[in-house]
């Protein structure tokens, strides 16, 4: 079995990203870039299923400027047997990603793909569920477990108040949710065997996709600074408070 | 400006990588323990099976005893990211083989390296370098240990000090005088010794810091070693000796500039969130200057290491003015590092005083980084020596 892992590259989640004067988005030059950080637990969820024999191939698909291929290295490094670059330097929103991955999908055919529930430079969260309704496989996402038995996989999810488990049929989408597994660290001779392993590009023209943007971005300003914070000084205050000034209950 | 910005004219994304392996594994499994370790005087072993599995204890040895050869940023890596423990202790003794080990590879025989270093590299066991006798350190071509051939064997007598890892290794990388004859380097040879040969008693030793590394005096006491174990040719061990140096001290300077970076990013961390009089130091004038001119060191010991990490990978530059500007990195690094840790000690207050805070750790630590591995004059002048003054 073929799983297909997605890949972003994005601002390491330690750089306090600063948005630009022009308000036209967040200042990315000279900053530190990693994998996004659900998508290190995808690969290390697909590499688990290659070790413990229920999967033979795992694929890193990454999409993006050339510098995405250093985030696929990566994800070889970590164990994925080989890597396809998607070459684009557009602004690629969650759709055209979803439809690449439905493309690439046509043509390897993996029973599963494994993406990260979001990344965590737009927070979108919508590319697995999009790919889900182009391919119009099940999907599973926010997964803290992954269970596959023949052309079986349950998926527990993290959902708001609790775990939700789906019993679902192969081909599927998985997304990954924190508590999933712990990313292994890519290790010293892993990272040199990785720039051996094969990375093929393609573009989006190669693959037929219009990757044109369909939202557009109107500004982007800090979040408001926070206020202090006040102490109360009886339950009754504090119910007075949230009642009618919060106005939450 | 404090996490170095990719440099890509110096760090390959392989480069990044490892980085990113060694600071998850360091702020993992190390950082979160070394108080305790250090307050206990030790670390567990398996520390060492834990580093081998990445890669790290096997960094720039050849592959067919388990290493990846890597080029020397990666050496500078390892230093910068190890020192962001603030404990000197830890580093000394986990990559203790870093000293041990290169003198069998620059000269020992197969036998002798399968035998040693595989098992080494993969954290299995310990191998430690004894050079420095109670008689003096940097004087090393006048060392009095002797090993005397009978037979098939060397029969050793004598004393080493102050050996790292010295206590716990399994292999300790000798230095010793086969031809008494010679006072001087001529009669020097290096010889592999087994930890638990009869006739050897180690002593553990206290100190100011790095005390969860171990630290010993050894006594060989008509020890028998096998002829086997010589590294090289007999007689002619000092070379051997003297070849590692340079790496040795450029991983000492990146070492250093490192703690010093790490006392300046506790003070600053302290100074922006300490009020007093109303305000954060970190407006007083007087603090600014300090944290200035704290930064201004490490950014300069830093650009000297990476130039000389460059030099010397790809070949550049005179030999011996290599030489002697490694002996100067080495200087400026552990300056920058005493600078620093006064500083940081000053600026944190009575705060600075206790225990747990990294760089009351790192104030401690200064001396043997401007001892060990050539002190501040002897690398003085080596440096004066090299540039023909
Ligand atoms: C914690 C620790 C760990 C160590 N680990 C090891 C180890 O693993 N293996 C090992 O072999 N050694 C080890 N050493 C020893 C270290 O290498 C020596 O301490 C060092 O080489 C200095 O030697 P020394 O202490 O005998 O001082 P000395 O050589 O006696 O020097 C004393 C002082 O005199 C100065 N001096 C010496 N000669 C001159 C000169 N010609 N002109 C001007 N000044 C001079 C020195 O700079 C120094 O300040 C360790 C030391 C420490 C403190």
């Amino acid at each position: 079995m073929k799983v297909l892992v997605a890949v972003k590259r994005v601002v390491d989640y330690n750089v306090k990203v600063r948005v630009k004067a022009d308000q036209s988005g967040v200042d990315i030059a000279d900053v530190k870039f990693s994998m996004n950080p659900f998508d290190e637990i995808a690969i290390e969820e697909a590499v688990r299923l290659k070790e413990k024999g229920v999967a033979t191939e795992v694929i890193a698909v990454s999409m993006g400027v050339a510098q995405c291929q250093e985030t696929l290295r990566t994800a070889l490094a970590m164990g994925a047997d080989r890597a396809i670059h998607v070459q684009s330097d557009a602004e690629l929103q969650p759709l055209a990603v979803a439809k690449l991955l439905k493309a690439i999908c046509d043509k390897e055919q993996p029973q599963l793909v494994i993406l990260g529930k979001q990344a965590i430079d737009d927070d979108c969260n919508q590319t697995g569920q999009m790919l889900a309704a182009l391919a119009g496989w099940s999907q599973g996402t926010f997964a803290s477990k992954v269970e596959i038995s023949g052309s079986d996989i349950s998926v527990i999810r993290e959902v708001d108040g609790g775990l939700q488990t789906v019993a679902l049929k192969l081909p599927a989408i998985v997304t990954t949710d924190l508590r999933l597994n712990e990313p292994r660290y890519a290790t010293l001779p892993n990272i040199m065997k990785a720039k051996k392993k094969p990375l093929d590009a393609v573009t989006p023209e190669a693959l037929g996709v219009d990757v044109t943007p369909r939202l557009k971005t109107l500004k982007v300003t800090e979040p408001p600074k926070r206020k202090g914070g006040i102490k109360v000084k009886t339950i009754g205050e504090l119910v007075d408070k949230l009642k009618n000034e919060a106005r939450v209950i | 400006m404090f996490d170095a910005p990719p440099l890509p004219h110096y760090f390959s994304p392989e480069h990044t990588q490892f980085r990113d392996t060694l600071r998850g594994f360091v702020a993992s499994e190390i950082s979160p323990h070394i108080n305790d370790w250090d307050e206990a005087g030790t670390f567990p072993r398996d520390l060492y099976r834990k580093a081998a599995a990445l890669g790290i204890l096997g960094l720039g040895y050849p592959e067919k005893y388990g290493g990846t050869p890597a080029d020397i940023f990666y050496q500078i890596i390892l230093a910068e990211e190890f020192a962001r423990t603030g404990s000197g202790g830890i580093q000394a003794s986990i990559n203790s083989h870093t000293i041990a080990l290169p003198p069998l590879i620059a000269a020992g025989s197969e036998t002798l390296k399968r035998h040693i270093i595989p098992s080494v590299i993969a954290g299995e066991k310990i191998a430690a370098l004894a050079v420095t006798e109670p008689s003096g350190g940097s004087d090393v071509a006048s060392l009095c240990t002797t090993a005397i051939r009978d037979g098939d064997h060397y029969v050793v007598s004598g004393e080493k000090t102050f050996i790292t890892s010295g206590m716990r290794a399994d292999y300790l990388t000798v230095a010793v005088r086969t031809d008494p004859a010679v006072k001087g380097a001529g009669g020097i040879s290096v010889l592999m010794i087994d930890g638990d040969t009869p006739g050897l008693t180690r002593t553990e030793l206290k100190k100011m810091g790095w005390w969860c590394s171990d630290t010993a005096h050894l006594h060989f006491d008509h020890c028998r070693v096998p002829a086997t174990n010589l590294v090289g040719t007999e007689n002619r061990g000092f070379k051997t000796l003297m070849h590692n140096f340079n790496s040795e001290r450029l991983f000492l300077s990146a070492l250093a500039y490192g703690f010093a970076q790490v006392c300046l990013e506790e003070a600053l961390a302290w100074a922006q969130q300490r009020k007093t009089f109303g305000h954060p130091l970190a407006e007083r004038q007087v603090i600014r200057h300090k944290l200035m001119d704290m930064m201004l060191r490490v950014d300069a010991a830093r650009s000297l290491v990476y130039d000389l990490a460059y030099c010397i990978e790809h070949g550049r530059g005179n030999t011996e003015h290599l030489v002697a500007r490694i002996c100067m990195a080495k200087v400026l690094s552990t300056q920058a590092m005493q600078f620093c840790a006064d500083q940081a000690v000053q600026i944190l207050g009575g705060m600075g005083f206790m225990r747990g805070t990294r760089s009351e750790r790192i104030y401690r630590e200064v001396k043997v980084m401007m001892i060990g591995g050539g002190s501040e004059e002897i690398m003085k002048d080596l440096a004066a020596r090299k540039i023909g003054i």
